[in-house]
């Protein structure tokens, strides 16, 4: 499995993880099954929070960032949850294994792929949330870009892992919440407080310092994940 | 048979006969030698409980962790049995430290939960224990089980720290903190007799860790010795 020589072994490893995330892409865009069904419990999300506090009240301005985060994440594990389960059928998982591949690249491909499934749910879901929920943009874009970034990547690192890791139980729907959760809680802390003082537009120092947080997170776990997931693969 | 059992007696012996006593004289310490504490009055008695828990609770995160990594290295039955039974008495231990924390808490703050730092550390710490449990709970062989649950292990001591952090500046929005700042009388003011027998307390529970993290895993070594003689018996009624 393992390929000797420096340089030309991280090109394999990259262009492998990009033929499996291209794998994946063009898998989901021919059904569109998945994201279809993310980008619709995102908005019915967004419904369920509109009856919960009332829109038209001033003060819920002050749940969006969270909301933007809950949406993201609920949606985003329903995704996840199909990432490595659906490689079960017909054993591709196997195929995936024994291909001449590393590990790590299996892993990069996958975290490629959720990621851009993610944002593509993200660009369509968080318009309807601004606009269900009559909310006026005003702070920076770049900053809320930025931090919409880091939170989902670090959200798809983790959560990517986790699937593998869950995927090889029966009830692996119901154990990738609770795994991935309490986990997410650092970086969901940072996040909201981020996308806060982002969307207020005031204090942008405190943003920076929360961003910090997160890449810190996000760089610390993708090198721990990176590191570990050969286990996941041996131990499938 | 693969699994010696019985290797350990007098060592648990030792530790049982250390461990009577000292329960007996840390309940001394607590209820009648040490000062009734002046605001607070009795209730502050459960804080010799409370930091003890807490200790283990963290102890036996960083125990899980250690036989994480040996089981990386080499998987060995043993040291997934004791990353298990570690794990097992890490739950117990911080639910103690919780519900403790929340009866001190309503006596001396009056309030059952605050979001400060250490408290949700702690909650998100037992989350991430019954999380590794359930791990642990798949179906399969001991040897795949062991890596997936090892690598969640490592994760989740990963984890920790940065929740700590990420909660501290959270709640003081950014403000410096100064190390050892509390609400628990642990920092400054705390009369020698408390102090003393805090220690002994931490002591105690701590062998009462190691004693049952030595007791579940003899349980656990006993289970598995069944479950093969078992299929033994299986195979040969079956053959």
């Amino acid at each position: 499995m393992v390929r000797q020589g420096g340089d030309g072994r991280l090109i394999t490893i990259l262009t492998d993880a990009l033929t499996i995330a291209a794998k994946d892409l063009r898998n989901e865009f021919k059904t569109k099954q998945t994201f279809s069904m993310m980008a619709i419990f995102a908005v019915l999300v967004i419904l369920v929070f509109s009856f919960a506090f009332d829109p038209t009240n001033n003060a819920v301005k002050a749940v969006i960032p969270g909301l933007v985060w809950v949406i993201t994440i609920f949606a985003g594990i329903l995704g996840l949850n199909r990432s490595f389960t659906s490689e079960l059928e017909n054993d591709c998982l196997t195929g995936l294994r024994s291909g001449p591949i590393d590990a790590t690249s299996i892993y990069l491909g996958k975290v490629l792929a959720n990621f851009t499934i993610v944002t593509l749910v993200q660009i369509i879901s968080i318009p309807v949330l601004f606009i269900l929920f009559n909310y006026r943009f005003t702070g920076s874009y770049f900053w809320f870009i930025l931090i919409l970034f880091a939170g989902t990547l670090g959200f798809i690192i983790v959560g990517t892992f986790l699937s593998a890791l869950s995927a090889n139980a029966k009830n692996s729907e119901m154990l990738l919440p609770v795994l991935l959760l309490p986990l997410l809680s650092p970086l969901m802390i940072a996040a909201v407080q981020a996308m806060r003082a982002a969307l207020e537009n005031e204090n942008l120092e405190n943003a920076v310092s929360w961003l910090q947080l997160m890449s810190a997170y996000d760089l610390l776990f993708f090198a721990a994940c990176l590191l570990l997931f050969e286990f996941i693969m041996e131990g499938s | 048979m693969m699994i010696k059992i019985n290797n350990s007696g007098p060592i648990d012996r030792v530790l049982f006969y250390i461990l009577v006593p000292a329960f007996l004289i840390n309940l001394y310490l607590i209820f009648v030698w040490s000062p009734v504490e002046k605001v607070m009055g009795d209730v502050q008695k459960i804080f010799y409980f409370h930091v003890g828990s807490a200790w283990v609770a963290f102890l036996a995160f960083c125990v899980v962790g250690f036989y994480s990594v040996l089981t990386l290295i080499k998987p060995k039955m043993e040291r997934f049995i004791y990353a298990g039974i570690s794990a097992e008495i890490g739950v117990l231990f911080t639910t103690l430290a919780l519900l403790t924390g929340m009866i001190w808490g309503r006596a001396s703050w009056n309030t059952w939960w605050t979001w400060e730092p250490r408290l949700i550390t702690t909650l998100i710490l037992w989350f991430i224990y019954v999380a590794y449990l359930f791990v642990r709970k798949m179906e399969g062989s001991w040897e795949k089980i062991a890596k997936l649950s090892s690598v969640f292990g490592i994760i989740g001591v990963i984890n920790v720290p940065i929740v700590f952090m990420a909660t501290r500046w959270w709640n003081t929005k950014l403000h410096p903190v100064v190390f050892g700042e509390g609400k628990d009388q642990t920092g400054g003011g705390m009369e020698p007799e408390m102090l003393a027998t805090m220690f002994f307390s931490i002591f105690t529970i701590t062998v009462l860790y190691v004693f049952l993290l030595r007791k579940g895993a003899q349980i656990e070594k006993m289970r598995e010795v069944i479950k093969k003689a078992k299929t033994n018996i299986i195979n040969k009624i079956a053959s």
